[in-house]
């Protein structure tokens, strides 16, 4: 049998029991190729669950940068015998697996085309531990040794990684490493090392990466940070997967940088309400008042806050949601990742609203979008929505370094103060459209002792926000809304459109953690022959540039992770292009991020035989690309 | 009933410390029915702000959905006000007040409101201590739905169409001290000089302060069978009288200590409550729960000052939050520059 070969590019995959403390030796695995400058991507593949059920890792090693799902695995790390079947047959030909050798291999388990690596694990801890929490544990610093051996890991930089994990808690490191050795030793005198799929230090500089300056982190984390550097000093949450690590790297990072050094006092606020309606209420609360203040949600969440996303909307108070999507619908998949809360979030609650929406596809966008998104909020005085999802938000990423210009000022919007109350000749109007441009100008509570005070609400309004049931006055006051919704198309962010080198009429849009395995899909695509523009939407409302790559092309793949083409819909209902026939949904919604194979399997097959595969048909497909 | 308010006032109305008149804390005309017991509560609010001295404007109003709901506009209108969604004021609340602790938040909210669909927002914001005052303007209906019966409908009350309610009313007064509140209160819209004080000694105490204010609805609960009633409730009515002594004011009057308590105020400002039962310990909570269930088993209404904790944690305490108003914060303050960034970015290779 050929064993298969690779330096620098190949997908391997954990199995492992939840709870078991893998995750942390799983990160430490990701994080050492990432120091070794060969670009990594891995991610959880986690049940709803605290412990005792299959849990996955998957870390894609690309030397060309691809940071999306590849498809197919070659290496099988396998640590749980309860999926230990299904994990051996997603093992490509040619490809390893790695196994607890304590026990004898089940004969039915054996592929004649699979490489198979034994090591005693469970012996091994048997041997050298007594205590069976540290049985466990060491397990999973073991197996990462023997891979440090078997894949030519540089075993510094994993004892540097120690270091750097148990930094105040000395104790263990030396524990740690010792462990790390006794598997290296077991790889290193039981096999041939490095085997066929291996990784060597600066092989060659990725192509997609082009200084090797990034960082590795987490969306949901980077969202945090946005948050407090924009200015958030209120926080109001209610606890969901996968947004919850959201507000506690806000708290994280508030506790560090947001205590006054005089007092001790804080300045910010972190409620965990009782729901996600009072959550959002409390930041429309603090926002109404002139505090900058947001929460984090997932799909279910959103269901909840549409009242009141309805509200903030007709009243005009800017609002900052981050959405990190999951499965739904209802609770889904809370585990798995979709980007299936585009319609709902662009169209929630009662009545006509819209609302602006930003797509990160990298941490560093979920940072500075999140920077952008109060300044908007302010700015239009109306929710912004911002739509991570799952892949995103948890699994930590290679991006590159946030950045911040110290000469940045907060931009609140039209904010009377009370000098302006004072100079203003004519009467104060809160929903008056003084400069065409539909978005009015508002008061905070308490500023002045005279003037400026009105009355906020969700019933209907004249321009001096009393209450009318004038149909005329309604009117005017929702095509203004519309106005203000135009305004916004200029100002938030443009989609990022690359031209293929050979002139095309065919075109992809895609969005979010879409675009890496798309970018990745597009060139495979390209060495076959089929060009492809591609632009990757980055907000809603569409702006000129979303019309115009439309009209510019005929046919145009929109790719997307979710079942009834949320997107595609939105681009219909939205753009003047008359588009119906033109906009081929390509979906991907089985809640693991699509796979680069998958995008450019199903686009060729429309290329050549005119139609995307059928759900049911995806797998064999699949592996024909393989 | 009139349309349009009169804009005279005479020349000499009185004034009070801040050279305002009762005039300048009224709000746009009522559009509530005739004899409503809402608009005897916003009169009653005009007042106590009026001699408490406030400064409409350092004043913010919310509340939610329905007849009670849509008082802010009749009073204050010198003050910001918000009316938000239906029982969903106490968080609208939370956030105003975690973004300016330096204004005065006075809520307004119902019984359907507050105890059907805000019930949660409502145990929420008590367990919370959010340093407001809230009101309940409590009618035992749904008003601006024509009638149908609320959460604090008494069993075996009748509702206009004669139908009886068989299920089991929630007494948020009750269930308030129950899950913590600091300041609970019960008053009549029809008994304004219970009410004044009481609304005044709310607004001082530094915390969560709760009036459950029994105010007919004289359109659909207002039937002498109605334990809503103005009849039913004049009649059940078991009143204490409070005086509200507002800070640096010398206490005069004498009265007689056994059924008298003297409560002073996180302000120094002093609550007197004449009571109608000398073991009542209104600074403690079963005491409390045992003399609001005593007079209810007799058929009576307790009102007055049921229950008060003195020197409570209200939630910035509890929070730790700056002194400062933290929507006076600027990029100064809040910002931690690029040069932090760095630092992180560092981290994260």
């Amino acid at each position: 049998m050929q064993a298969k070969q690779s330096i620098n590019d190949f997908v391997i995959k954990f199995a492992n029991v939840n709870g078991t403390g893998s995750a942390s030796a799983n990160s430490m695995f990701a994080k050492a190729i990432f120091r070794m400058g060969i670009p990594v991507s891995p991610r959880n593949i986690f049940p709803s669950n605290i412990q005792g059920m299959p849990t996955w890792y998957e870390v894609r090693v690309s030397q060309d940068g691809y940071l999306g799902r590849r498809g197919g695995i070659d290496i099988m790390v396998c640590v749980n015998p309860q999926s230990i079947k299904r994990d051996v047959a997603e093992v490509e030909a040619g490809g390893y697996f790695i196994y607890d050798s304590t026990k004898p291999l089940d004969l039915r388990l054996v592929r004649e085309d699979v490489n198979y690596i034994g090591i005693p694990f469970t012996d091994i801890c048997l041997r050298e531990y007594t205590d069976a929490r540290q049985r466990l544990l060491f397990k999973n610093v073991i197996y990462v040794g023997a891979l440090s051996a078997l894949m030519n890991i540089d075993f510094n930089v994993l004892k540097d990684l120690v270091a750097d994990q148990f930094k105040g808690k000395e104790k263990l490191i030396t524990p740690n490493i010792y462990a790390l050795e006794l598997g290296y030793q077991y790889a290193s005198t039981h096999f041939d090392c490095p085997i066929g799929i291996h990784l060597e230090r600066g092989h060659r500089v990725a192509k997609h990466i082009e200084d090797f300056d990034n960082i590795l982190m987490d969306g949901n984390t980077a969202a945090a940070l946005g948050a407090v550097y924009a200015g958030a000093t209120v926080a109001a949450w209610y606890p969901i997967t996968p947004s919850t690590s959201v507000v506690d790297a806000f708290d994280k990072y508030c506790r560090r940088l947001r205590i006054d050094p005089g007092t001790g006092k804080k300045n910010y606020a972190i409620i965990q309400a009782e729901d996600e309606l009072s959550a959002l209420g409390m930041v429309i609360g603090a926002n109404w008042n002139g505090a900058r203040a947001f929460t984090a949600t997932s799909g279910p969440g959103v269901s909840l806050m549409s009242e009141f996303l309805g509200l903030a909307y007709f009243a005009e108070v800017p609002t900052v949601l981050i959405d990190v999507q999951r499965a739904g619908p209802s609770t889904g998949m809370p585990t798995r990742t979709q980007q299936s809360d585009v319609l709902m979030a662009a169209y929630a609650s009662h009545g006509d609203t819209k609302h602006v929406l930003l797509f990160p596809a990298t941490p560093a966008e979920c940072f500075s979008m999140t920077v952008e998104a109060f300044d908007l909020a302010d700015r239009l005085q109306t929710p912004i929505l911002i739509m991570s999802d799952l892949d995103l938000g948890m699994n930590e990423w290679m991006s590159p370094p946030l950045e911040f210009d110290d000469n940045f000022r907060y931009d609140r919007g039209k904010v009377l103060s009370a000098a302006d109350l004072d100079e203003m000749e004519e009467r104060f109007g809160r929903y008056k459209d003084v400069d065409g441009d539909g978005i009015t100008y508002r008061t905070y509570p308490g500023v002045h002792p005279e003037k400026g005070a009105y009355f906020t609400r969700g019933t209907s309004r004249d321009e001096y926000a009393a209450y009318t049931e004038d149909g005329a006055e309604y009117v005017r006051n929702m095509d203004r809304l519309l106005k203000k919704f135009e305004t916004a198309k200029a100002i938030v962010p443009e989609p990022k459109i690359k031209q293929s080198e050979m002139e095309t009429r065919h075109g992809v849009v895609f969005f979010g953690t879409t675009a890496s395995p798309a970018y990745e899909a597009i060139e495979i695509l390209e060495k076959e022959g089929i060009d492809l523009d591609t632009m990757r939407i980055r907000a809603f409302p569409f702006n000129l540039d979303v019309e115009q790559f439309i009209r510019e092309h005929d046919r145009i793949f929109v790719i997307e992770q979710n079942r009834d083409g949320q997107m595609r819909r939105l681009m219909l209902n939205e753009t003047s292009a008359n588009a119906k026939e033109k906009l081929i949904p390509i979906l991907e919604y089985d809640g693991l991020p699509v796979t680069a194979r998958k995008i450019a399997g199903m686009i060729r097959n429309y290329i050549t035989h005119g139609n995307v595969t059928p759900l049911t048909r995806r797998a064999s497909a699949e592996e024909e690309t393989a | 009933m009139t349309y349009v308010k009169p804009a005279f006032r005479h020349p000499d109305a009185p004034t009070n410390e801040l050279g305002r008149t009762r005039q300048d804390y009224e709000g746009g005309l009522s559009t509530l029915c005739a004899g409503c017991g809402h608009d005897s509560i916003s009169a009653a609010i005009i007042d106590a702000c009026f001699e408490l001295n406030i400064e409409p404007h350092k004043v913010a109003k919310l509340s939610g959905i329905g007849c009670s709901s849509k008082t802010p506009a009749y009073f204050l209108s010198g003050s910001h006000s918000f009316n938000s969604v239906h029982g969903r004021m106490p968080s609208v609340a939370t956030g105003a007040n975690l973004a300016n602790r330096d204004l005065i938040y006075i809520g307004i909210s119902g019984d359907g409101d507050t105890a059907s669909i805000g019930l949660g927002q409502f145990a929420h914001v008590v367990r919370r201590n959010l340093n407001m005052t809230y009101i309940v303007e409590n009618n035992g209906c749904y008003g601006l739905t024509k009638g149908q019966d609320s959460a604090t409908m008494d069993t075996g009350s009748p509702n206009k169409k004669g139908d009886i309610n068989m299920y089991s009313p929630i007494d948020l007064a009750r269930l308030a001290i129950e899950i913590g509140a600091t300041f609970v209160g019960r008053s009549f819209s029809g008994d304004k000089q219970q009410l004044i004080p009481l609304i005044k000694a709310a607004i001082s105490h530094r915390g969560f302060a709760l009036l459950d204010v029994v105010s007919p609805c004289v359109t659909f609960n207002n039937h002498s069978e109605s334990t809503k009633s103005y009849e039913y409730v004049r009649g059940a009515n078991t009143g204490m009288p409070v005086d509200f002594v507002p800070m640096r004011q010398e206490i005069t009057a004498t009265y007689d200590s056994g059924a008298t308590c003297e409560v002073c105020m996180h302000d120094g400002s002093v609550v007197r409550l004449y009571k109608q039962d000398n073991d009542y310990d209104i600074e403690d909570r079963q005491s409390a729960l045992e003399a609001t269930s005593h007079y209810a088993k007799e058929g009576k209404i307790l009102t007055g000052l049921l229950y008060i904790q003195r020197d409570s944690e209200e939630l910035h305490d509890v929070l730790g939050t700056a002194r400062r108003p933290l929507n006076s914060m600027n990029e100064q303050q809040l910002c931690p520059g690029s040069r932090f960034l760095d630092s992180i970015n560092a981290g994260l290779r």
